[in-house]
Formats: structure tokens, sequence, C-alpha cells
């Protein structure tokens, strides 16, 4: 029962943030410059007198604020996330279609991240102080400071311009209607550039964390109890440290799964991912705001839903607080 | 009777840099089977390192350089890792002091004591979980077949410590090690932990080598006795030799640091009240979110006590008791439920946060910690002029007046210029008395002052309070888990439990006519009661 | 202190190249009196091959390496001043948090969780897009989304402070709960939160750097993000343009990092796991 009050506490709160976003939203469009009908519309031009006009009334852009709010927070509760003007499309509809992508790039790009960095991280504390670790080490913070989109273009320069061994561009190879097998390798061609430029700062990130976390928990009492049992190193890493030390890890995982989803933009802009980061980029350049908010509004709820998933994993890990809820 | 281990001439070095190079110094020692060797000494004095080198659990950057130790004939100092390795939990067996930390958080009590068995590659897994239960039946844990599913944090301290025994006994071993098992638990919890080590060492002939600071502990169950300094033995002999007719001028010192049943003569005290706590009452509410039921804890339920001017009144308690709770109300540094707290007439426990900025002065408080207490980040003369600046004292006089106290506990007035990691834990202390003297209270609340300190340390400072008492006529409240510290110092001791006052009375009434069975059954828990008994009809005697 | 950040290798190597970087960003007017925008010379040169033109030219013909200096004063200031305000946002924010605890923390983590869930980089753009790109703006914008992990890191440090027993002792001595918050809690927490505000300077050149290259940078401002942006097209073909402006942000942000992590080394000498750990024996 604690498990079910828990999710329903979770799902209320996220529900409360997104609608909390969705005011951010409307006040942000209130905040640009210019006619809020205008800025909904795109660019000037974009849209004819008559539909802005309709704009005006469906929005209530002539009465009170707080009513305006509510049309907004309405609309948006029936995810009607307004229409794009420039793409001629459902704000909505866009963005379902760009969906699958992105969720497909960024969890493996996650996926990627966690496995391989925490591997690393583990293997460089076993080996504190040697030239491995120190390796290791030194990549991570090299990664750590690397930009996502720079990384993304010296990958497709290397590996797709020079050596010609992955695409740079794309989702799948254009015109070739394959079905099935074939292009599921297909669209996995096309996604290891991708994932591995977006993995790759998290998997550092998550290394060094990982790897702190090891060499913090060897030192704790119980570590040096399990070494008075006459346990060999290798179980007591695998049954006592690692156990303890990837908690905080899956916390900060959760965390981070903000700036995953906001480093996406990046790689899709890079490789011309179909996602919904790709469709930001775009909306950018013609200012078609509906959009650039709409795709706010999905990425946080993408968000939301990486942190509800670590939040029930660490439960799962963690006997201590089942027990205390 | 046969030696278990003997260790000869066994020096560890300390890694470069540290403050004497050698850990351990030419050590030798012998334990016999069946046998509980002592090992006594304050914080470095090398006794916790001579037990990790024989586990083979010595830090890094620490090396034996010299010498051997002798079980089941060979040197297991220079076994290989491996070999050390299948010694470890199966031949010698180890116990630590924190039992809250010592075992995994994450692993249920069972499969802690279950991977001993499988470290050693023994018996099938059926026949780990029945050994299992019985060695937590051994150890005398309730409920076995609930304990074996049980994670860490649903024990308390003593069951823990209970748990960590079974899994040292598991594959009964030779030697078990002790290091300080029973100083992080309450006395009655200690007193029950000894008890439990008596019996095995009874019941299975093993060799114990028990590492303690407190002699107490030493005349409850040492056969045998090394007293350590500074990386060296300067004593050894039978506990009783040891504890009666010490030979080196350390043992000598530590033994009289020791505050036995010695009860210091009564002194007259006037009756005019300096703190008069009235129906005090204090709860603590936990949990009651949306879902979660209150927890109610009554840590100070209906107290009422008088400290006298110029009285010492001691509050003892075990952990949980309500005492810190009683004396952080009695300061207002938590608010009370209830009642009435009276100093020269005014009820601080009324009084808004304002009107009582005003009054703060009146009583202050030493606290245990010396690490925590002074703001590492403030020189000693800030600390001691902030308050008495605040309460409208010209600055250029609160300066001398500080100089002056740091003079009078005994640290010299150019202490005032130096920040707080300059000094010793004892010298902080120091500096807390002397801050909450520069108040000039009506009252000093004392909270576990003298707990954090080794024993000779801890002696100076009760010896500057007692000097304090007779020349400046302090009121104090001093609040202490340890009976025979409040014995050396207090007029009156009023015990403590679950909140409550159980009993209040002359240090004379309570040591030697307790009237609840509570505190008759503190005073039996106090280790080394006995020995202090005999030391109490000679002072009866005499 | 200082002794023991001065014997870490990695933050010296840290020190050095920052400085570099700032030498080359405050005399970037006087190497290159034109500007970065003006064209010097046909497009597309490559490094090396006119002289006076060592990283060759760009799209337009302009002078890289002039782009690159004026560029680190850009980076350099977006990052700075935009981890000022996020400290002066979260740094207070925390503090109150921390200090006074009931409902002021309630409120104050409630309004910080929000923020933390937002991801960052999204909001960091839609901000910049609709109050338009501008060094001010999106200065901001980094400010914004940075704060949050400030709070929560003062907000900490300042509950574990606030339960040691000197700031008992503070208030017995009957100081005023906000003067005990400014003496005696907020000056232990300084360290962490200067090891914080070097490793947010380095974050804050990222995103700086990620915004322009999504074409969101200040158009009056040269940025190593633009550089790489505006290459993008021509990677096949030109790849010095994208490659060394990558190169100035990775050393900028590298050297920012090894200071960080230096300065955490010397605050907390006894985390630090590098350093065989003194044997005082603990009893």
């Amino acid at each position: 029962m604690s498990v079910f009050i828990v999710i329903v506490s979770r799902l209320a709160k996220a529900a409360l943030t997104l609608l909390a976003i969705a005011i951010l939203n409307f006040l942000l469009l209130h905040a640009a410059p210019g006619d809020p009908a205008l800025v909904l519309a795109g660019e000037a031009g974009a849209a004819d007198e008559q539909m802005i006009a309709q704009l005006r009334e469906r929005f209530g852009l002539d009465q009170p604020f707080y009513v305006q709010l509510g049309k907004y927070v309405g609309s948006i509760l029936q995810f009607d996330l307004g229409y794009s003007f420039r793409q001629g499309a459902p704000v909505s509809q866009l963005i379902m279609d760009r969906l699958p992508a992105t969720l497909l790039l960024t969890l493996t790009a996650f996926v990627i991240s966690l496995v391989f960095g925490i591997a690393l991280g583990v293997g460089a504390a076993a080996r504190v102080g040697r030239a491995s670790d120190s390796l290791l080490t030194t990549l991570a913070l090299l990664f750590y400071a690397t930009p996502l989109y720079w990384l993304a273009l010296m990958a497709v320069l290397v590996f797709s311009v020079w050596l010609g061994w992955l695409p740079g561009f794309g989702y799948e190879t254009v015109g070739a209607n394959l079905t099935g097998l074939a292009r599921a390798l297909d669209i996995g061609r096309h996604l290891v550039l991708p994932a591995l430029t977006l993995g790759l700062f998290f998997m550092a990130v998550y290394m060094r964390m990982t790897r702190a976390s090891m060499l913090e928990v060897s030192q704790l009492d119980f570590v040096k109890t399990a070494r008075a049992k006459g346990l060999s190193d290798a179980v007591i890493r695998r049954r006592h440290i690692l156990r303890n030390a990837i908690l905080p890890v899956v916390t900060l995982a959760g965390l981070q799964a903000g700036q995953l989803v906001g480093g996406a933009v990046l790689t899709e802009t890079v490789f011309a991912w179909p996602g919904i980061g790709r469709l930001m980029f775009e909306s950018l350049a013609a200012r078609d705001y509906n959009t650039i908010l709409g795709v706010f509004l999905v990425s946080a709820a993408m968000v939301i839903l990486f942190n509800i998933v670590t939040d029930i994993v660490y439960r799962i890990v963690d006997p201590r607080i089942g027990a205390r809820a | 009777m046969s030696t278990t281990l003997s260790i000869e001439h066994l020096t560890i070095d300390l890694p470069p840099g540290a403050d004497r190079p050698h850990a351990v110094d030419d050590v030798s020692f012998a334990i016999d089977k069946g046998e509980i060797l002592c090992v006594v000494g304050e914080s470095g004095s090398g006794k916790s390192m001579t037990a990790n080198a024989l586990m083979g659990l010595l830090p890094p950057g620490v090396k034996v350089r010299a010498g051997r130790a002798l079980f089941e004939s060979r040197d297991i100092l220079k076994l290989p890792e491996a070999e050390k390795q299948a010694l470890r939990g199966a031949r010698i067996a180890m116990i630590f002091q924190e039992p809250m930390t010592a075992l995994n958080p994450l692993m249920r009590i069972g499969d802690q004591i279950a991977e001993v068995f499988a470290a050693h590659d023994r018996f099938t897994t059926a026949e780990r979980r029945k050994k299992a239960l019985a060695l937590i039946t051994e150890v005398g844990l309730p409920d076995p077949e609930k304990i074996i599913r049980a994670y860490p944090f649903q024990l308390s301290g003593g069951q823990r410590q209970r748990a960590m025994i079974a899994m040292a006994l598991a594959l009964e071993p030779k030697l078990l090690i002790a290091d300080e098992p029973t100083t992080a638990l309450d006395v009655t919890t200690q007193a029950q932990i000894l008890k439990l080590i008596l019996d095995l060492r009874d019941r299975r002939g093993m060799a114990v080598m028990f590492i303690t600071h407190d002699f107490g502990v030493v005349a409850e169950i040492a056969d045998q006795v090394i007293v350590m300094r500074e990386g060296r033995v300067v004593e050894r002999g039978t506990a009783a030799r040891v504890l009666e007719q010490p030979e080196h001028p350390y043992t000598q010192r530590l033994l009289e640091a020791i505050p036995t049943g010695k009860l210091p003569q009564a002194r007259a005290v006037p009756q005019e009240p300096a703190l008069e706590i009235k129906a005090l009452r204090k709860t603590y509410r936990t949990g009651g979110g949306l879902f979660k039921p209150v927890r109610e804890v009554r840590a100070v339920d209906d107290v009422s006590l008088t400290v006298a001017r110029g009285e010492v009144l001691g509050l003892v308690g075990e952990s949980g008791s309500g005492k810190s709770t009683l004396g952080r109300t009695a300061v207002r540094l938590v608010d009370p439920d209830g009642g009435q707290v009276l100093v020269g007439g005014t009820d601080l426990a009324a009084l808004s946060e304002q009107d009582l900025r005003a009054q703060r002065h009146k009583v202050q408080m030493v606290f245990q910690d010396p690490y925590a207490s002074l703001n590492p980040r403030q020189k000693i003369m800030g600390a001691l002029t902030d308050g008495p600046i605040a309460k409208g004292v010209p600055r250029a006089q609160a300066q001398s007046r500080a100089r002056e106290l740091l003079e009078i506990v005994g640290l010299g007035a150019d202490a005032a210029e130096r920040y707080p990691h300059e000094f010793s834990g004892g010298q902080r202390q120091r500096i807390g008395i002397a801050r909450a003297l520069a108040m000039d209270p009506e009252l000093i609340i004392a909270d576990e002052a003298v707990s954090a300190l080794d024993v000779s340390i801890q002696a100076q400072v009760l010896d500057l309070l007692r000097d304090l008492r007779e020349r400046l006529s302090l009121s104090i409240l001093f609040i202490t888990h340890d009976l025979r510290v409040a014995a050396q110092l207090c007029d009156r001791i009023a015990v403590m439990q679950k909140g409550r006052l159980v009993e209040i009375g002359t240090v004379h009434q309570i040591f030697l006519t307790p009237q609840q069975d509570y505190t008759r059954q503190l005073l039996a828990a106090v280790p080394g009661a006995d020995w202090a008994d005999s030391w109490q009809q000679q002072a009866a005697g005499a | 202190m200082w002794k023991r950040f001065s014997s870490n290798m990695g933050a010296m190597v840290g020190v050095v190249l920052l400085l570099a970087v700032i030498v080359v960003a405050l005399t970037a007017p006087l190497l290159f009196p034109n500007g970065p925008w003006q064209m010097v010379q046909r497009p597309f040169l490559a490094p090396m091959a006119v002289d006076g033109l060592p990283l060759g030219t760009d799209t337009l013909g302009r002078n890289v390496a002039a782009q690159l200096a004026y560029g680190a004063r850009v980076s350099l200031l977006v990052g700075l001043v935009s981890t000022l305000v996020a400290l002066l946002i979260g740094v207070p924010l925390g503090a109150l948090a921390g200090f006074y605890g009931s409902w002021v923390d309630e409120g104050a983590m409630r309004f910080t969780e929000f923020f933390q869930t937002i991801p960052n980089f999204a909001l960091a753009i839609v901000l910049v897009a609709i109050f338009e790109p501008s060094l001010a703006s999106i200065t901001i914008a980094i400010a914004i989304v940075s704060w949050p992990p400030v709070a929560r890191l003062v907000r900490a440090e300042v509950m574990s402070v606030r339960k040691r027993e000197f700031v008992d002792a503070a208030r017995l001595a009957g100081l005023t709960r906000p003067r005990i918050l400014l003496t005696q809690v907020l000056p232990n927490t300084v360290s962490p939160i200067i090891v914080m505000a070097s490793l947010m300077v380095a974050t804050a050149i990222l995103l700086e750097s990620s915004l322009s290259f999504l074409g969101l940078g200040d158009p009056n401002a040269m940025s190593w993000g633009y550089m790489i942006g505006a290459a993008r097209t021509v990677i096949r073909t030109s790849w010095w343009l994208s490659f060394f402006p990558g190169i100035a942000i990775v050393i900028t942000v590298l050297a920012l990092n090894l200071i960080g992590e230096g300065l955490n080394d010397a605050f907390n000498p006894h985390l630090s796991r590098r350093r065989a750990r003194a044997g005082k024996e603990k009893a």
C-alpha cells in the first residue's frame, strides 16, 4: 500500500509541476516583446489577419489576464499546444511525430552512459592511483570539458567524412525503403554516433561520481567488518561497496536527466536527427514560439518521467526508504 | 594453559609526517587459551593499531616494521595475503566500536552472518541459514526468525553489537579481538554485552584481546592487563595486581582519574534557589505527513527540580532519557510545551524571543563536543566577547575580562588571539567554560561536558570545575551519562528515565541507599561496580 | 591552504591555462585592433596558408585568430557574470531555507525543485529566444538555470553548520538570528561555495557556447559557439573553422574544472585520496 501511495503522490506532484510550467509558458508568452497574438502566430506575415483575430478570440486576449491564463492552461490540459503557422500543423501533432526519435536517442544515450559510466567508475576505483585509473580520470575530465555539439561535429568529421564508417546524418537512409530487421539495423547504424556523442559527456559524469562514491564507501566501517570476515576483495567490492556506492549515482542520474534531454537539442541539430530537439532548433530560426514552448513543456514532462523512474529504482535498491515511508 | 597468541617485539611505522615515527613500539605480550587480555590506553596509544596489524587490516601507509605474532605456530604478520584472508573470520575474529556503522545497511542480518560461512566455503546454503539462526539465538537476540530477515536500521545499538558478535563467533575462532565494543553503548547495554562476552569465553574457551580505555570495564572482565601509552607498554600484570597496586605513574594517574566509588565529603549548600524547574514538559512529534502517523516521544515529562545557589546538581540518565532535552529546554534552545523555568524570579519559558535575548546571559551552557562548540573561523576573543558586548558591556572591558577568564581556566591571556584549531580537545573545553563565565551567569548547564575527553584530560577539566565551584560559588546543572563522573563533582544527583525524573537525592543517598529499582539497576551496570564497592568500603571504614 | 593547492599538479596546470586565456582576452584589442568582424583576406583560407593568418579565415574571409581572441572575452565575461548572478539568487535563498527551516524551507525548496526539474538548457533556449539574444539576456538566462544547485548546496551546508554547538552558544550569547546567520554560519560555508562557483563558471561557458551555436548568441559579440555554429555546414571542406574554437572551449572549461577540483582537495585535505592518510589512530 505504501508503494501505491508513493506513486500516487509522485504523480500528483508531477501534475502540479507540469501545471506550473504551463503557467510559466503563459507568462513568458506575455513577456515576449510585441502582441501575444503575433507571437503565437509566429513571425508577422506567417498568419493572415483572420487567423490572428481567431487567436485573439480563442485565448481571450481582449479579456482580463486571469481569463486568458485559464483558457491557456485549459487548452494545454487537453494537450492542445496550439498551432504552428510555420509548419502548418498543430504543435501537438508535430511533437508526437518527432517524439519517438528523441526517446530512442535519449534512452539509448542514458543507458549507455549509465552502464559504461558505472562500470568504468568501478574499474577506476579498483585501480585507484595506478596508471589505468589516471588515464580514465583524465579522459573523463576531458570529456567533461568538451561541448557536446563540438564532439558530435568532430565525430561526424572523423567517422563519417574521413573514414566513412558510419552515417553522420539523419535517422535512416533516405529512399532505401527498408523494412523489418533491415530497417532496424539501418536506424541502429544512424543511431551510433548521436547516441555515443550525447552519452559520452554523461558517461564522464557518472564515471567520476561512481569512482568517488566507491572510494568513499570503501572507507566506511562495514567494509572493514567485511574484511574482518575474511571475504575477498572482489566479493567485498561487489556485495558491499558497489550497492552502497551506486545509490547516490542513481539519484544524480535522475537529476541529470534534464540535462540529457536538453543536450538532445544540440545532438539532434548536428546529426539532423528528426526529434523534438531538432524541431525546437528549426522553430528558433522561424521564431515559432508556440512550437518552442510546446517542445519545452514536453521535454519537462520527459524529465519528470525520468525522475519518477529513478525514484522507484531507488526505492527498490534501498530497503530503508520503503520502511520509513 | 596453552598460549594462543604471542606477540614479540612488534613495531609499527606511521607514515612520514605523522606526529611520531611509530604507532606501536617494541610491544610484546601473550594471550592464553580461555583468557581475556585487556589492552588499556587513551586515544593515540597504539592499542587499535596492534589489533589491526594482527588482522592484516592496517590503514594504507602504516606498516609493520619489526616483530612477530605467533598464532597456531605461524607468524601471522608475514603470511601472504591469501592466507591472512583465510585466517580472518575463521581463526581470528574481530568486533568493532561503532555498531551503528559496522554493519552493511543494505544487507539483511542473516545474510551478513551467512556470508562468513560463504567466505570460507563452509556448509550448504540451507545449513548456513540454520547456523545463522543458532548463532542469533546464542547471542541472545530476540525472535531469531525475524532478526535474520531484518536490516541493520531496524535494530538497536546493543542488538547490532550482538549481531556483530554472532558473525565473529560463526566459525568458532580461537581468538576474538574486541576493539572498544561497548564504548558506544549505554551502561546497562554495556553490562549485558560484557556479560555475553564473558559467557562465550567460558563456553567456548577462546582467547579474547579486549581493547578499552575504561578501567571500569577492565575490572569487570580482564584476567590480564597491559597498559599502553604512545605506542609502548608501560605496565602489565594480572587484573587484580594492576588495579590494586599499579606500579607505573601513568597507570596510577589513569586509575586516580577514574571516578571510583570514593564519594566526596558532602558540602553544606545554601538553600536559596538559582534555578527552579516546575512541571516542565516537552514532546517531540515526528512524521505526521499526509499519510504518515504521528509518533510522539515525551522527552521531558512533567519534571520539577531545583538547583540551589552554589550547588552542583548532577542529571544522570541513559541515551533517550531526556536529560539533554531538559538542559536545552532550560536555556530555551528548545521551546517547552509547558511548565516554568525560573531564574532569579524570571520565567525564561514564558519570555518572547526579544525579551529572552536580554535574559539569555543568566543561564549559560558548556557543550559536549569540543570540536563543534567553537566557531573555527572566529578567534577566541570573539567567542568570549560577542555575548558580553551584545548585552551592553563596553568592548574594552569585555576584552580585558576575557583575558582574565582565560587565565582563570588555565590557558593564559594570549590564547585570545588564536583560532580554535590551535587548541586540543581539553583546552577547547576550558575555552567553552570561559565563554560561559564571560556572561556572568547565575547558572551553568554542562551538557556531557567531559564525555568526549580522554580519561586523564577529563580529570583535569573536572578539577577545574571543582576549583571554579569553590572560587566563584557557581551553580551548575551537570548533565552526564556517567554516574561515576557525577559522583566526583556533584552535591546531589537526579536520575532520569524516559523523560521522567526517577529519583533525586544527595550523592551519598543515591549511591548508598538508592530508593528506586532503576537507580539500583544503573548502579549495578556501572562497569567495575563491585571493585568500586571495595574502595567504598575502605573509604567508609576510614 | 595555498600550499596544498599549489602542490596539486592538475590545479596548477589549470591556473596556467586559465591565465593564458585571460591574457588573450585582455590583449585582444591590442593584438587585433580591427576587431573580429572585418574581412581581411579571401574566405576559407587554411591555417598557415597566408602569413599573419595562423588559423586561416572563415566563410566571410575574417581572421579566425582574431575571432578566437575576442570570443575569449565573451566566454569569460558571460561565465563570470552569470555565476555571480546565480550566487546572488542561490546563496540567500539556500541560506534562509537552511537557517529558518519550517515553512520558509518548505517554500524555498519547492521553488528550487521546480527549477531543477525543468530541463535547464531547454529553459535557457526559451528565455533567450523570447527576450531576444543579447549578452544581457544570455547571462540572465544562464543565471536563472544555474542557481538551483547553489541554493541546495548552501541550504545543506547551513543546515549542517546550524546544528553545531557554537551556533547554540551564539544564541545563548544573546545574538540575534540574522547576526548569527551572517557572522557564525555563513562564513563556515564559504569554501564549498567557492568550489562550486569555479565549476559553475565552466558550465556557464559551455552553456553560452551552446546557445551561440544554436544561433542564440549576441549578434554584436563574437563568440566561440557562434564560430562553430557558422562553420557547421562547411565542416566537410573547412574542418579547422569548427576545430579551433572547440579546442579553445575545451581548454578554458578544463582549466576551470581543474582549478575547482584543486580547490576542493585543498579545502578538504582529509577527503583527498591521492596522498597517504596520515595515520592517526582512532581509539
